[in-house]
């Protein structure tokens, strides 16, 4: 005897409940647990919540909780199909970006790699210092052979911070335009941020091959996005309202207002953006090997799985040493772009 | 500056309302039935920004629109170049409605009739002053070294000779803003406006500026139109002076006339603490010339002299007068009993608390 059978008695749909009895539904561990003949007290201090489950006891035409996650699991497998057709090929381009940049990397020997590096440090923060301080830190990675490694997750960060840029900026002026665009997309960013990193690889896995890069890519980029279209937004809502309504009197286009005053007084915010974007990508990159993704979280992963402790510590502080070097180079870059717009 | 009085009527505002909310339109209804400011507030929930405001401003003049804060004098300014949109009334440049105008036709206004100098100077921190100067004419559309000669020529000529390669940080305020009036001047506009543009800047410097700007207007006599809260400023400036309060016109016409004869208690108040010896001129107070020179003037003055200038001659003596000249012809005789009655305000603040 359920606890709710009379509930359904009284209010008379014990006939419609008794049609949808199964006898061969599959059998639940509670169902297991009542034949083995433990028993639960049911007194009325002991008022079952009326879940699902406990209502299906009563009346079989109520499923049980685990049709709800089944009915999810089926939805999602009946649509992924077109979801697949459609969102295969427009992200297509993301493999072979990280194919491309991967191949690149492996194939770049070591001595020409660290000038190219060097170059981009000093174009980015003009500071030798710097320079030799990053240098330093791949030297000593490749030293202890991590150097292969470490490039595979530069590749990759690469790729998808530079994609989370080239889309989140346009999303963030967007937004910054339109208060009902700002509107729309702040939930969904809320939603990117707090899902937990490995809840977006799920149904990535089921879309795609799991040997596709982009499958990664995409997780990689969804976590990463936010922060850049945060402050690009925020950066350009807060730029001056005397300055804009100076390019206004003047008869600035809007085109002329947004690349001449907006986005270059915003600049440090997008650029601080940024930063964020580059440093979530790295986090987010361990993760990916989950799924395949290359470089110094796959030895993580090796670590945690064998219990390799040194090897596990090493390939983190590796990890480290990238989260550091990159965060120097794109502060420095914030701080050159701050120091020529002080008011 | 007395031969440009007469220019054309280059700016013509009738019958202005603006009217801040949610429902301007049905709000101006009442404001036609005679709502006042406050009831409108309290009991309609819109403010009142202007109300039937009427001013011609002339060609070649300094029009001058003075109030205290929240009297809409920024809001008026703003109207002309449509910055903010009218309620309802007229607003004619070059005797063309400028509410008529498309959004292509109000560009072209912005960008080759009005340039606007800003309080808050309102320059971008990431270009030079060469670049802020020349961003009038770069958005025409002007080639980077045209623009860059004729903002070369305005910077030098307001004094920033060798700051071209500046960024506005590095300079003071009144050196910013010598940059936002080469930047309106860059744009060869023949009328320029102006709002507060001096008054975030300490007084001497202000001084400065104001004598900048009279200087270049005497050689460019451009349609000027100011906005200030200070009436030392207004009355230092104007040709023609606007006092707005609580949205509304109190008073307007020449300065001058304004401080001899305020028309309403608050006018008084406002002009009773202002030094008259200095700004009165001898014009203002002079009694018309009919019939010969009398002959025991003591001497010729200028039309233009300012009344202080009056008492330092005549050593204080109330018993002597003058034959006034203008373009050396006699035009009317200065008694100084009239001229020590004009100092003493109609009425002085009492106990030197202003009522408003």
């Amino acid at each position: 005897m359920a606890y709710y059978d009379s509930f359904f008695d009284k209010i008379g749909l014990r006939d419609w409940c008794d049609a949808g009895k199964t006898a061969d539904g599959p059998v639940s561990m509670a169902d297991l647990l009542a034949k083995a003949g433990v028993k639960k007290e049911e007194s009325g201090i002991n008022i079952p919540f009326p879940s699902l489950d406990e209502l299906h006891k009563a009346c079989g035409s109520i499923g049980q909780s685990r049709d709800v996650t089944k009915g999810v699991e089926d939805g999602f497998l009946a649509i992924k199909g077109a979801l697949r057709f459609v969102l295969d090929p427009i992200t297509q381009p993301l493999s072979w970006l990280l194919e491309f940049a991967l191949s690149t990397i492996e194939a770049t020997p070591w001595w020409i790699m660290f000038p190219v590096l060097g170059l981009v440090v000093y174009l980015a923060s003009k500071s030798w210092k710097l320079i030799a301080f990053v240098l330093g830190c791949l030297a000593f990675l490749a030293f202890i052979d991590h150097y292969d490694h470490a490039m595979q997750t530069l590749a990759v960060i690469y790729v998808c911070a530079f994609l989370c840029v080239l889309l989140g900026v346009p999303i963030g002026i967007a937004m910054s335009r339109s208060d009902r665009m700002q509107r729309i997309v702040i939930p969904i960013l809320d939603m990117l941020q707090t899902l937990p990193p490995f809840v977006y690889l799920i149904p990535l896995i089921f879309l795609f091959s799991i040997t596709e890069p982009k499958l990664y890519g995409i997780a990689i980029i969804l976590y990463a996005i936010v922060p850049v279209i945060r402050l690009t937004d925020l950066g350009i809502r807060l730029v001056d309202e005397d300055v804009i309504e100076a390019a206004h009197s003047f008869g600035m286009t809007d085109r002329q207002k947004l690349f001449g005053v907006q986005i270059p007084l915003a600049l440090p915010n997008i650029m601080a953006g940024i930063n964020q974007t580059i440093m979530m990508s790295l986090a987010m990159v361990v993760i990916a090997s989950l799924v395949s993704a290359p470089g110094l979280g796959v030895l993580v992963l090796r670590g945690i799985r064998n219990l390799e402790l040194g090897v596990g510590l090493v390939s983190g502080f590796g990890i480290v040493l990238l989260a550091i070097i990159l965060d120097r180079v794109t502060k420095a870059a914030l701080n050159r772009v701050n120091a020529a717009q002080k008011t | 500056m007395s031969d440009l009085m007469n220019g054309d009527i280059k700016v013509s505002i009738r019958n202005l309302y603006k009217i801040f909310g949610l429902d301007p339109a049905s709000a101006l209804q009442h404001v036609y039935d005679g709502t006042s400011k406050a009831d409108l507030l309290s009991e309609h929930g819109h403010v009142l920004g202007l109300r039937d405001i009427n001013v011609d401003m002339r060609a070649g003049d300094i029009t001058v629109v003075m109030g205290l804060s929240g009297s809409g004098k920024s809001t008026l300014i703003r109207h002309l170049n449509r910055l903010i949109e009218p309620t309802a009334g007229q607003i004619d440049v070059d005797g063309e409605d400028v509410l008529a105008y498309d959004e292509d036709k109000l560009r072209e206004l912005r960008r080759q009739v009005m340039s606007m100098v800003f309080q808050k100077f309102a320059l971008l921190p990431h270009r030079s002053v060469l670049e802020n100067a020349g961003t009038t004419l770069k958005v025409r559309g002007v080639s980077k070294r045209e623009y860059h000669k004729e903002a070369d020529k305005w910077i030098k000529r307001v004094g920033l000779d060798g700051y071209g390669d500046h960024y506005p940080h590095q300079l003071s305020g009144g050196m910013q803003q010598r940059v936002g009036i080469a930047r309106a001047l860059t744009s060869n506009s023949p009328i320029m406006l102006m709002d507060e543009a001096f008054s975030a800047l300490d007084p001497l410097i202000r001084t400065d500026m104001q004598d900048l700007l009279l200087e270049l207007q005497q050689e460019l006599h451009k349609t000027i139109v100011f906005i200030s809260h200070d009436l030392d400023e207004a009355l230092k400036l104007a040709d023609h002076l606007v006092i707005l309060k609580d949205g509304y016109v109190v008073q307007q016409g020449e300065p001058q006339h304004i401080l001899l004869h305020p028309a309403d208690p608050y006018i008084e108040d406002f002009v009773s603490d202002i030094n008259r010896a200095r700004v009165l001129r001898v014009r203002s107070i002079m009694t018309p010339l009919n019939g010969p020179i009398p002959d025991n003037a003591h001497g010729e003055v200028d039309y233009d002299d300012t009344l202080e200038s009056m008492i330092a001659r005549s050593g204080g003596d109330t018993s002597h007068s003058y034959v006034v000249m203008q373009d050396n012809q006699p035009v009317g005789i200065l008694d100084m009993t009239s001229l020590v009655r004009a100092l003493v305000p109609r009425a002085a603040p009492e106990e030197g608390v202003r009522k408003y």
